[in-house]
């Protein structure tokens, strides 16, 4: 039980929240909004496994995660909007 | 991170604020009213906290092939993070979401006001019901 395995234990705790706020989410836009801030969770949690392993692969990780939950949050945000993917 | 020299403890200090910002927004986001206050609450407190652990992940290996990857990985982060929150809200406040019922000013309904042809004798945040 060392100080990273109290981080990782802390940002597992902030996931579980935001998956509470995707089952609870009382409109789509809540819903939306608890992906796009679990997708940076997550870029925090592939660093502190960085931090951990001192291994490189999840940086890596880190960075094509952080691109993909964007274009992921627009396409959202766009079809919450009620407009099609083209334009 | 089993030695404790000065690196190692200014990289635990910064990535422990990180993962406490985490928590701060993660609750606001649970806690708060409203779609747009969660978005401000969990937006800003989570990409900081983001910021900070990438930034401890930095301070311990420096520049070498995990730091310049933790920067490249910051600075998309920081770019894109607060893009995605102004989209959602836009888009949230476009498909007809009400504001909290004690919120006190709606400036972006009095810009569309202005700038769409809506149909008169009904706001449009009000127009559809969620």
């Amino acid at each position: 039980m060392t100080f990273l395995h109290v981080l990782m234990a802390s940002l597992v705790v902030s996931m579980f929240l935001c998956l509470y706020r995707v089952m609870a989410g009382p409109t789509p836009a809540d819903r939306t909004v608890s992906v796009d801030i679990l997708g940076v969770l997550m870029v925090g949690f592939c660093a502190v496994l960085t931090a951990m392993t001192g291994r490189d692969v999840y940086m890596i990780v880190g960075v094509s995660w952080s691109l993909l939950s964007f274009v992921a949050t627009l396409a959202l945000a766009k079809h919450l909007e009620g407009r099609s993917f083209d334009d | 991170m089993t030695e404790w020299t000065f690196g190692t403890v200014a990289a635990a200090v910064v990535m422990a604020a990180g993962a406490l910002f985490n928590l701060l927004g993660c609750i606001g986001l649970v806690r708060l009213p409203d779609v747009y206050n969660r978005v401000q609450a969990s937006t800003k407190c989570v990409t900081l906290g983001t910021l900070l652990l990438l930034t401890g992940v930095i301070i311990l290996f420096g520049f070498g092939s995990m730091g310049v990857k933790a920067l490249v990985c910051l600075w998309f982060v920081a770019m894109t993070s607060p893009t995605a929150a102004h989209a959602i809200g836009r888009a949230a406040h476009r498909s007809g979401i009400r504001l909290w019922e004690k919120s006190v000013c709606d400036e972006y309904a009095k810009d569309r006001e202005g700038a769409v042809e809506a149909p008169a004798g009904s706001p449009p945040a009000e127009e559809v019901a969620r």
